[in-house]
């Protein structure tokens, strides 16, 4: 089959869509960056695409609340069509603001039979904006994006990425339908769900079930806060400097003893983290 | 009609912001204030309630975590809070558990479009309303039907705590009302006259006489007291007027308060812009939005809510507040502007009456100047109109000619005297000059000191541009706007730079008081530091966020002296293909205008950035503040980066200070341009012929654009939904010309505009201070372990990370060496690294230098310090001494003054012998004088002379670079460098209280091999991590590479490289000697590595331990044993906001 091709969402104010058709380039496919407007005018477009990204940025600058202008034109305009294309097999994937924007268009997660939303994201515990790395813990149901991945070392740079299930109940439905996939996880000692809410930074926003990012319930559409795409080189890694150059490697006698065992010590060889996740893309379509 | 539509949390949710802002207020000794907030929207069109409830659902509410509550605009409905948003204290339990079930849920939607009323007799609303229970009043136009209220006193389920009944827009007294009954919350008394016409509780007409009065809000000349009192239209207290008569007014009584923040008319309301987008997305007709922000206070007194609306809650410069409910009954700024020519009788004026216009015009030029213009249009045989006044203002002001610097100057200094025909000239590009020739067919250099920005070459492909720009009195106004446009202004200048360079990073520096200086010690007319600091924080953040440009490197500076002139330096790195470097104009050549539109905004800040701040600054000079719009920004950005690429334009520039009379004056200089004013596309009517040529409106460029290309970039811009609008045509007459609808506006010659100024001579004397030593008692005074912790908690030093982490600081995905590193991600790196092409790994290093300290010793050399700490930042990172060039930003106290002038020249002496020396060119420039405040009483204060270098480093590959943090025990600790007494203006007298000593120099030759020598050890991958030494000398660079590590060390001072009669341990570990590292390397590479070094001093002073302490030894003796958690804490801790 030829290369998958990824429609990368454009609008006013996303920013991430270089390095994010970069990243899916780089696992293998052929990614093309479209404006929002383009696909409103002819909606069809989208017909030609495997996979439809909705890359991290601040879509109409997340004016009212974060990604919920481009969530209504979306909801308004495309969501038949999105539809349609998960249910023909593609892959829809969105990254913290596309993430909100999944979210906040009821693509992600069907509204309640009154028509209210699931669920949302929302300020951070801390309401300021921030950029750390998180360790992640992937849990639930089958999701192509996370195949084969128990663990994710990434990081998440937002304001409003704090999830709230609508209540209890729907929280603990959305659990035990497996759909929230990606748990933020304590830094140190070995991986776990954790059962109870992890303290900040760990969680770096309070999100309930210290939820990092949702699947829907084909596992075909996966939304997450922390940013894939930038831990795609080795170099991405912030303690890849903690690893041994080369020509030190040629001047040891020994290696190194290896640092503890969670990820986020121990610096990736060959790739990063997050390339995995759009290799999974790639390989969905082979 | 007008409806508001206001948004609160949802039960069970934090009302983050009334918490945040609670803290704040106990900062200003509002201790226990209880505040909700909520934001609100005010929409005009012909609206029904179901079109509102609409949009409220659909739009602007998120019902999961938010409630809203609609009506029009006054409706008693309006004035209390929901209930939710609990306090403090409750929201902290509760987030510990996952929601709770008493959340709010809220009825389905069905319900409520099954039971809503007819738009006249049901025109209030809220998310959580059970309409059936709304109560119906013959003749009440707006029954109150707000189920919010249902829960609120005293029953809330599940027995919380009842809303507090301080939180009601009243007090107490007979009139409290049960919410939900039939009389709806009225004694919040609805009249306009003052509160003396009271309406009768319970009567039903509550509004009776706001629908008939129109009332706009106040413009701007109304309200320029900054006492919210006399802002608003009705009296402070009349909420109440009928419980407590005979106080009303004496604002002694504390009252609880609803207090509304409003953008004045004619201020950028971004969020506005894009809901009136987005309703009309939802197939709904609107007229116009504005955004608002609402709290509700418990009781305060009169000057208590001064205070809090003064000092937290609006600045006067941009906001006004509205007590009490909000009657108003249309949204609309600007009137028609009918064209009248103005002229202004400069031909007869005397030297007085110049000096009276030239100040009073806010043209700020000086007399020589004014009495220069007089003279040109005394030849003419005409006077100038306000707009060729204007122009000429703008292209001489300092700001946009920089005429101090680059003007005639005789100094005289220790050394003699000498005279400089172009100061800046003979130093900054002089040295440029000097190292180009060197390098001959090797310079690197492409364009400097012409551009918007410095650019050298990068790769095959592209160079790289770098511009810092200053916006310190925009800032000190209004630090969120001024940091704001101080961003945005600085992105535009590489998008402005050749045909446009791509942004890759930011970098930001600011200088403040100290944040906790006491509100006494605070001016009138002086934001207190605290405010200043987050408000400039959140202005960079928002703004550099949003446009996806990562901020990667910066300094937070701190002196009692920068109170009332905080310092904003905001710089841009951008990525330009190698062919988009050379941009010219072309006779006959649209002038397009693209991006964001003219309004009012910003008049006269390049000539204001002349003037010193008063206490009366806010008053003259408001207008010259301004919020951005970084989407549109963004938006301009993405397409500007496609019409380049398809070349749809000859030359392209920025519109900054002076806006399109600087843009299109430079632009046009050598050909000649006319403009059409009535053609640039407005925010609102109203603006004048002038108000359209000097505005500083943000986010637009000017294209010089060939006719046959003008379709299609028109076509591009209306592709992504950005305005491009021709506003006139470069013709080859030498002339600037403007019209406006016909008339003749302007015509004023270009030779005479860039070239008539008169050329001022200005005397500058410099005798630095002589050095006094420090008294040997006073070293053995001090103990070593405490004063280690003590810088380590000093504002200078300590961790920025409050600051670093709310800077995205990886987006465009090349980051490689981050601001923070280390093993818990925490540890302060020397400089950024970063890969502007992801498929490379070719690198650029950003860093900057700056020690204001020494600069009050000797400007010499704390010009040369703030070089060698940029280049040293570098180099510690792995970047290539042969490739780092520099950028100069000066900011200076007021320099009519000789002595304060002469401080300046002697600095830019400095920067040319130290940059000849170690072959590093400047390649850009800036700077900002006259940073003075002066207060009603009292001299005015200067800042300190602060330079800011800024360093931009390449790396070939980035695969080599290293990060500061101690790596494995057993590894040796190397001093790279030479140590001496320079103990002036160190840390260690900052928090040991002393002065005097000598301040830190710096050897250019010695400094240049050890930067080569230590490239070459990190290139060869011999080192594991490099830390430069700076404030705090060994010890804290130590202690900040053990705890970033999450290892200790133990070294010893005695072997350090020092002239033989330093025997002081507290020197040798507290100096702040340049050109200086602390480098960590494995023992197999220990030969290595000193092979490489040994023409330059170093020595091993220690290794890395795996226990967490930092031991320093001097004689066999321990001077400094710290562990690691309290060193970190130190450092940590005064900042973690």
């Amino acid at each position: 089959m030829a290369l998958p091709r990824v429609l990368i969402l454009r609008a006013p104010g996303t920013n991430c869509d270089v390095e994010t058709a970069f990243a899916f380039e780089k696992a293998g496919a052929k990614a093309e960056r479209l404006h929002v407007f383009r696909l409103l005018e002819n909606p069809q477009l989208c017909r030609t695409y495997q996979i439809f990204c909705i890359p991290g940025g601040f879509s109409y600058g997340d004016d009212i609340a974060a990604g919920r202008i481009l969530a209504n034109q979306i909801r308004l305009h495309l969501a038949d069509l999105l539809r349609e294309f998960v249910e023909s097999g593609k892959l829809i994937l969105g990254i913290c603001n596309g993430f909100q924007v999944l979210v906040k268009s009821d693509v992600l997660l069907p509204p309640t039979q009154e028509g209210l939303a699931q669920a949302t994201l929302t300020w951070n515990d801390s309401r300021r904006f921030e950029d750390r790395w998180v360790r992640l813990a992937v849990t639930g149901r089958p999701c192509v994006f996370l195949e084969g991945i128990q663990e994710l070392y990434l990081p998440v740079a937002h304001a409003e990425g704090k999830f709230v299930a609508r209540d209890i109940a729907t929280l603990q439905a959305l659990e035990s339908a497996g759909l929230l996939v990606l748990r933020y996880a304590r830094l140190t000692g070995p991986l776990r769900v954790e059962s109870q809410l992890i303290p900040y930074p760990e969680n770096p926003n309070g999100s309930q079930a210290n939820v990092a990012g949702l699947c829907d319930s084909t596992g075909r559409i996966l939304g997450l806060m922390p940013h894939p795409e930038r831990h795609i080189d080795p170099t991405h890694h912030p303690h890849w400097t903690r690893r041994l150059s080369a020509r030190l490697e040629g001047l040891s006698a020994h290696c190194p003893s290896p640092e503890s065992s969670p990820s986020c010590f121990r610096p990736p060889a060959a790739e990063g983290d997050g390339l995995r996740l759009f290799k999974n893309a790639v390989r969905y379509f082979a | 009609m007008l409806w508001e539509v206001d948004i609160h949390p949802a039960e069970g949710q934090p009302d983050l912001v009334g918490r945040r802002l609670a803290a704040d207020a106990a900062d200003l000794g509002l201790v226990g204030l209880e505040i909700r907030a909520a934001v609100g929207y005010l929409i005009q069109g012909a609206l029904q309630l179901p079109q509102i409830q609409r949009i409220a659902q659909e739009l602007l509410a998120d019902s999961v975590v938010e409630q809203w509550v609609a009506a029009p605009v006054g409706d008693p409905v309006l004035l209390t809070p929901p209930a939710g948003g609990a306090d403090g204290k409750k929201q902290k339990s509760q987030e510990k558990s996952p929601k709770n079930e008493e959340a709010a849920l809220l009825p389905p939607e069905g319900e409520l479009a099954d039971t809503m009323q007819p738009p006249l007799s049901a025109t209030a609303f809220s998310s959580s309303a059970k309409p059936s229970s709304a109560p119906q009043q013959p003749g009440h136009l707006a029954p109150v039907s707000c189920s919010g209220h249902e829960d609120v006193p005293g029953d809330k389920p599940g027995g919380e705590k009842p809303m507090p009944p301080l939180f009601s827009a009243e007090e107490s007294g007979p009139a409290q009302t049960k919410p939900g009954e039939e009389q709806p919350m009225v004694p919040a008394s609805c009249s306009r006259e003052g509160g003396s016409a009271q309406t009768e509780p319970g009567e039903g007409k509550p509004l009776s006489g706001w629908q008939s009065t129109h009332q706009k809000l106040p413009q701007p000349e109304d309200s320029r007291s900054p006492t919210p009192a006399q802002n608003s239209a009705l009296p402070v207290g009349a909420a109440d007027s009928s419980v407590l008569p005979s106080f009303v007014g004496e604002g002694e009584i504390p009252r609880s308060r609803l207090i509304h923040v409003l953008p004045k008319p004619g201020v950028m309301d971004p969020v506005a812009q894009s809901t009136l987008a987005a309703i009309r997305d939802l197939g709904i007709q609107v007229e116009a939005v504005r955004t608002l922000k609402k709290y509700w206070t418990s009781p305060l007194t009169d000057g208590q809510l001064d205070l809090l609306c003064t000092k937290l809650l609006a600045n006067d410069a941009i906001e006004q507040v509205v007590l009490g409910p909000l009657r108003l009954e249309r949204l609309e700024i600007g009137q028609p502007y009918q064209f009248r020519l103005i002229t202004v009788p400069i031909r007869q004026m005397n030297d007085a009456e110049l000096e009276r216009l030239s100040r009073e015009g806010q043209l700020f030029l000086s007399l020589p100047e004014m009495r220069a213009i007089r003279d040109y249009f005394q030849q003419l045989g005409r006077d100038p109109t306000d707009a060729e006044l204007e122009t000429l203002a703008q292209t001489w002001s300092e700001h946009c000619s920089h005429k101090t610097l680059t003007g005639r100057i005789i100094y005289q200094d220790p050394d003699g005297q000498r005279t400089f025909e172009n100061m800046l000239r003979e130093t900054i590009f002089a040295a440029t000059d000097q190292v180009r020739r060197r390098l001959g067919s090797a310079d690197w250099c492409v364009s400097v000191f012409e551009d918007n920005a410095g650019v050298v070459q990068f790769d095959e492909q592209y160079h790289v541009v770098f511009k810092v720009e200053t916006h310190n009195h925009p800032s000190a106004l209004e630090p969120y706007g001024g940091a704001n446009t101080g961003i945005g202004g600085v992105i535009r200048d590489p998008l402005g730079t050749g045909l446009g360079a791509k942004p890759i990073c930011n970098t930001d520096v600011f200088c403040f008081a100290p944040p906790d200086t006491p509100m006494a010690e605070i001016p009138r007319g002086v934001l207190h530091p605290r405010r200043v600091f987050k408000g400039v924080v959140a202005g960079v953040r928002d703004y550099g966020n949003r446009m996806g440009i990562p901020t990667v490197n910066g300094a937070i500076y701190f002196d009692r002296r920068y109170l009332g002139n905080p310092l904003v330096y905001c710089g841009t790195v951008g990525l330009l293909p190698k062919d988009k470097a050379h941009k010219e104009p072309k006779p006959g050549d649209l002038i397009v205008a693209v991006g964001g539109r003219t309004g009012r905004d910003g008049i006269h800040g390049a000539t204001f950035s002349s003037a010193e701040l008063t206490h009366q600054s806010e008053l003259l000079s408001g207008g010259a503040v301004q919020i951005g719009n970084p989407i549109t920004e963004k938006m301009l950005l993405d397409v500007l980066l496609e019409a380049r690429d398809r070349g749809l334009y000859h030359a392209i520039t920025d519109c900054g200070a002076g806006g399109f009379s600087s843009a299109v004056g430079e632009m046009g200089r050598h050909i000649g341009a006319e403009v059409w004013l009535e053609r640039a596309p407005l925010k609102y009517e109203g603006l004048s012929y002038t108000e359209i040529w000097i505005s500083e409106a943000q986010e637009r460029m000017v294209l010089s654009v060939p006719p046959d290309k003008w379709d299609e970039l028109e076509e591009l811009c209306r592709s992504e939904g950005v305005e491009a609008t021709v506003i006139g045509q470069f013709v080859p007459t030498g002339r600037l010309t403007l019209r406006y609808q016909g008339h003749l506006v302007a015509d004023l010659d270009m030779e005479f505009l860039h070239r008539g100024r008169p050329r001022l001579t200005r005397q500058a004397v410099y005798f630095p201070q002589p050095s006094t030593p420090i008294p040997p008692e006073a070293y053995r005074k001090s103990n070593p372990s405490e004063v280690l912790l003590k810088i380590l908690g000093s504002l200078n030093v300590c961790s920025k990370h409050w600051v670093i982490r709310q800077y995205d600081h990886e987006v465009q995905g090349g980051s490689v060496i981050k601001p923070l590193v280390g093993r818990w991600n925490d540890g302060p790196s020397d400089a950024a690294v970063l890969r502007p092409v992801l498929s490379s790994y070719r690198g650029l290093v950003i860093a900057c230098g700056m020690n204001p300290r020494y600069g009050d010793l000797d400007t010499y050399h704390m010009a040369a310090s703030a070089i060698d700490e940029a280049v040293r930042n570098c180099v510690a990172v792995g970047a290539d001494p042969r490739r780092i060039a520099l950028l100069d930003n000066f900011c200076w106290g007021n320099t009519d003054r000789p002595e304060t002038l002469g401080s300046l020249v002697r600095a830019a002496i400095a920067c040319y012998d130290v940059a000849t020396a170690l072959q590093m060119p400047f390649i850009s420039g800036k700077d900002s004088l006259n940073n003075e405040f002066r207060p009603e009483r009292g001299e005015p204060i200067a800042i300190p002379p602060t330079l800011l270098i800024s360093a931009l480093g390449q790396v070939e590959d980035v695969r080599r670079c290293v990060s500061m943090d101690l790596k494995e025990s057993g590894n040796f600790v190397y001093l790279v460098g030479w140590t001496e007494e320079e103990m002036g203006g160190s840390h260690w007298g900052l928090v040991e209280g002393i002065s005097g000593g000598q301040v830190p120099r710096v050897n250019p030759q010695l400094a240049g091999t050890i930067f080569h020598r230590l490239h070459q050890a990190i290139h060869q991958g011999l080192v594991r991590a490099c830390h430069d030494l700076s404030e705090g000398g060994l010890a804290v660079a130590a202690a900040e590479m053990a705890f970033a590590g999450d290892l200790g060390a133990r070294l010893a001072l005695d072997g350090m490289p020092r002239p033989e009669t330093l025997q002081e341990p507290m020197v040798l570990l507290f100096s702040e000697s340049n050109s200086r590292f602390l480098c960590e390397v494995r023992p197999e590479a220990a030969g290595d590595f000193e092979h490489l070094l040994a023409d330059i001093p170093f020595a091993r002073v220690g290794e890395v331990t795996s226990e967490p302490i930092l031991e320093i030894t001097w004689q066999g003796r321990a001077v400094v044993q710290s562990d690691l958690t309290s060193l970190k804490q130190a450092w940590l801790q005064p900042l973690d906001w």
